[in-house]
């Protein structure tokens, strides 16, 4: 049956079972491939996306769950404040490195910052656990969210 | 290494390029093993750099990026000695063409791996750049009939200070290419350089911040289906049977493939084909494997250590010298199979048609996946067409081609593309694996506690002999030896053998730091259990037997003095060190580990000095200390994959786990001035890391832990 879900601002409609993980229709159906497959079962992160703003996994997520939210993608998070803190701050500390990751661990840390302007350490651990980084990005990770969230003091 | 008398005659060529410009085509040395790359006999080029007439840079080289940032650190070499901005040089994947672009010192394998791209690049680069400068000078100053020496180059442009005239590199790229190319050229002095030893930014980062990356698994051909697949549980078992059935009427759902010992579910997306594999009844033949468990693996291998096998090094008498030594020590060791759990699951995607074949993947060896798909779809080489993307994670798990031939055999019996993609379980439970290795150990102190006698003896599997055979020569491999063999501590006896047993029913291959991530922790380890034993400090033992590798003892003292070696910690804390000499690189590291009550280990804190010769770009070099330091510690707290009844019995992350956020330690890395050549940086970190944390682990507990992953449960309290 055809479902209508919003995607960055646009409704788009697509035709799968309603048990269908959204990953899957964003990358597959919908031809969005900045969100990853990693493990398929919500323990990786690496296809994080926003479900009205929350950090979610997208590989547990059915389509038929999402109803009227907002889902933003990595495709999109550039255009939010913290998204956009977050993506210059992971371009000045060079956080990436084979960046298979990255987009699930932006849309971590952005959901983080939008909630929690200035995350201690604590707060980090937190958010980004579930945002596994083989390359072992972790410490630059951390740098960085620091970094956006000082910028974010600074206008604020 | 790279040969100090390689002439520039013997590597580089100059002329006119195909699209105008001008072209040099160079042959890059490997630096693996130590065979040189262009042999006397005839000029091989297998890197080419083109001075276009816009002025662009582009260089075509046999190296793929995978994360490492060896893409950003080759364009600096060119620009460099070119004098043109980092941002005017571009840098392609060659295509595949072994002919062309093959290593010679792997047995002319188109490969990256080994931590080699900068190593083998750094001189030859550096001249092609230099000889090509040198040339554009040349046409300029014919140009002007003026001295070539009244002439500079900067910043892409050719400059005569007395007249103030000046002409770009495009515009002087057709001329250079009919200069003749100079005899010899002057390579800028280390203190001259405006680009090497600065940090550089990564040129593949922004497309990795937006999603807009392409990675093989990330390509969509037109009209593309989507399949994921089963394979025989059991290496080497076969599909008896398969009910489709229920997976027939999924939604989305195209086509079910049968193989000899897989299944595959074709669909219109990742979710249908999901769906569908889950919903078959399949039976399988589980073969001669079927009731293999890890532990008869484990016997074999500590069986065959029972007797003597192939001497890789021998020095002076070790037995002889046992004999009358004051103190023995003999313990034996053993590291596990491990996955490489590249984040981006193993995936292809091929189109066969009548007349050919088109495969897109993410590939370290792309000429063999070429060959590979050729050979398996029947049809020549030239039929073949493979398009390299970026790789999410390599560690060795994409210097092979068995996910290529299975996508190429399914691919067979669909219309159209189609895009394989494993699911993480079929990655985990199908990868190939580091092998195990099983090692007998024993020393002899004299008087003062110092090793005069040293007797190492494994047995394991020998990657090499399978991947590249020519280089498994007497029973012996350069990798599988490397790190038990030339250690940088003066031991007066010493011998060492190698045993090649390969286990059945479960593939080996090369994982990130290949022999040392092996070799490194046991010699490390018990080289802390000969200073324990001589009850003498760790570091200063280590450094009492380094007086003939000064690099190696300047890393040792940088990483203790940094990491305030010997200052006082809590109760259930302890430090822990490792040196090594590997990928021509120096390393030391210095642990601090907290052990719990319950066992729970926790590494807090990691001090890495390193003398890694000459810094290319030395925000690379830490990224890449960092990225091996957490790969190591999740060997060393987690990595482990076990054989029950044939199966691999991990599964996905939480069976097989990899450290998170709230584990990451923090990391010092401190880099030692150095004008020697540039070693490697992608591995060596890995290996040095885990024999500092079981080090540390016995600081804290008196636990000496000889067999990895870490057992918490023996480094538990009673209550």
């Amino acid at each position: 049956m055809a479902t209508t879900i919003k995607i960055n601002g646009v409704d788009r409609t697509v035709d799968v079972d309603g048990d269908t993980p959204l990953l899957w229709v964003l990358r597959d159906v919908l031809g969005m491939t900045g969100t990853k497959f990693g493990c398929g079962m919500a323990l990786c992160g690496a296809c994080t996306v926003h479900v009205d703003g929350a950090a979610t996994r997208s590989c547990i997520t059915t389509i038929d769950s999402v109803g009227t939210s907002e889902i933003t993608t990595i495709e999109a998070i550039g255009a939010t404040p913290a998204g956009a803190k977050i993506q210059k701050a992971w371009l000045d500390r060079e956080v990436v490195q084979c960046g298979y990751c990255q987009s699930g661990q932006i849309m971590s840390a952005s959901a983080l910052l939008a909630s929690n302007p200035h995350p201690t350490d604590s707060d980090i651990d937190d958010a980004m656990s579930g945002n596994i980084c083989r390359c072992g990005t972790y410490v630059r990770i951390r740098e960085a969210i620091k970094e956006a969230a000082q910028s974010s003091g600074q206008r604020g | 290494m790279i040969p100090d008398h390689l002439t520039r005659r013997g590597f580089l060529q100059a002329g006119a390029a195909a699209g105008g410009g001008l072209m040099l085509s160079l042959s890059l040395p490997f630096a693996n093993g130590e065979a040189e790359a262009s042999g006397a006999d005839g000029f091989a080029p297998n890197a080419f750099i083109r001075v276009a007439d816009d002025g662009q840079i582009v260089l075509t080289m046999p190296y793929v990026e995978m994360g490492q940032g060896s893409y950003t650190a080759i364009p600096m070499l060119i620009a460099e000695e070119l004098e043109v901005d980092l941002k005017q040089v571009r840098l392609e994947h060659a295509p595949p063409d072994e002919k062309l672009y093959g290593n010679p010192s792997l047995g002319g394998v188109q490969a990256t791996g080994g931590s080699n791209a900068i190593r083998a690049a750094w001189k030859p680069l550096r001249q092609a750049g230099a000889t090509a400068r040198t040339m554009l000078v040349s046409a300029a100053a014919k140009r002007w009939n003026v001295d070539p020496a009244s002439c500079r180059a900067q910043s892409g442009e050719v400059l005569h200070a007395p007249t103030g005239r000046s002409i770009k590199y495009g515009e002087l790229a057709a001329d250079a290419a009919r200069t003749p190319v100079p005899e010899s050229v002057a390579l800028k002095r280390p203190e001259d350089f405006r680009l090497i030893g600065t940090p550089a930014k990564r040129l593949d980062a922004p497309a990795k911040v937006d999603g807009t990356a392409v990675y093989g698994i990330d390509v969509r051909p037109p009209g593309v289906k989507i399949a994921t697949l089963a394979q025989s549980p059991v290496f080497g078992g076969r599909l008896r049977s398969v009910d489709d059935t229920a997976a027939k009427a999924v939604k989305g759902v195209r086509q079910i493939v049968r193989l000899d010992d897989a299944v595959a579910v074709v669909a219109d997306h990742m979710g249908a084909a999901k769906k569908g594999l889950a919903a078959l009844n399949i039976e399988w033949d589980d073969g001669p494997h079927a009731k293999l468990n890890s532990e008869e693996i484990v016997a074999e291998l500590e069986k065959a250590t029972l007797n003597s096998g192939p001497v890789a090094q021998h020095i002076s008498n070790s037995d002889e010298a046992m004999a009358s030594v004051v103190t023995k020590v003999e313990t034996t060791y053993q590291v596990p199979f491990l996955a490489h759990a590249t984040m981006e699951p193993m995936n292809c995607t091929v189109h066969v048609r009548t007349d050919g074949c088109e495969v897109w993947v993410g590939s370290q060896v792309v000429a063999r996946a070429q060959a590979a798909a050729a050979k398996t779809a029947g049809l020549p080489l030239d039929k073949v067409v493979v398009h390299n993307h970026l790789i999410g994670g390599g560690f060795g798990r994409r210097l092979e081609i068995d996910g290529v031939i299975r996508a190429v055999q399914i691919a067979q019996h669909v219309d159209g593309p189609v895009k394989v993609v494993w699911t993480r379980e079929e990655d985990i439970q199908h990868d190939m694996y580091r092998p195990y290795f099983f090692d007998r150990i024993s020393a002899g102190l004299d008087e003062k506690g110092m090793p005069v006698a040293w007797n190492h003896r494994f047995a394991g599997s020998s990657v090499i002999a399978r991947w590249l055979p020519p280089l498994f020569k007497n029973g012996l491999d350069p990798d599988t030896t490397n790190g038990a063999i030339n250690l940088i501590y003066a031991l007066p006896n010493m011998h060492v053998e190698y045993i090649r047993v390969e286990p059945p029913g479960i593939p080996t291959a090369f994982w990130r730091s290949v022999g040392p991530s092996h070799n490194v922790f046991v010699t490390e380890s018990f080289i802390d259990e000969l200073a324990a034993a001589a009850r003498q400090d760790p570091v200063a033992y280590r450094r009492a037997l380094l007086d003939k590798s000064p690099r190696a003892k300047a890393v040792l003292e940088l990483a203790a003095e940094k990491a305030g070696w010997g200052q006082p910690l809590p109760k259930g804390i302890g430090r822990g060190v490792s040196v090594q000499f590997a990928f021509a690189t120096y390393m030391a590291q210095v642990a601090e580990v907290e052990v719990s009550k319950d066992g729970t280990v926790r590494v807090r804190r990691v001090v890495c000095a390193v003398d890694c010769g000459t810094v290319v770009n030395p925000d690379t070099v830490q990224a890449q200390i960092q990225s091996a330091i957490i790969f190591g510690i999740t060997a060393a707290l987690y990595g482990e994959i076990t054989l029950k009844d044939g199966r691999v019995e991990q599964t996905n992350f939480d069976t097989y786990q990899v450290l998170r956020m709230n584990e990451a330690p923090a990391i010092e890395v401190h880099i030692a001035q150095s004008s020697e050549p540039p070693g490697g940086m992608g591995e060596p970190g890995t290996s040095a890391i885990v024999p500092a944390v079981t080090n540390a682990i016995f600081a804290a507990t008196g636990k000496r832990l000889r067999k990895l992953p870490i057992d918490t449960t023996a480094l538990r309290q009673p209550a």
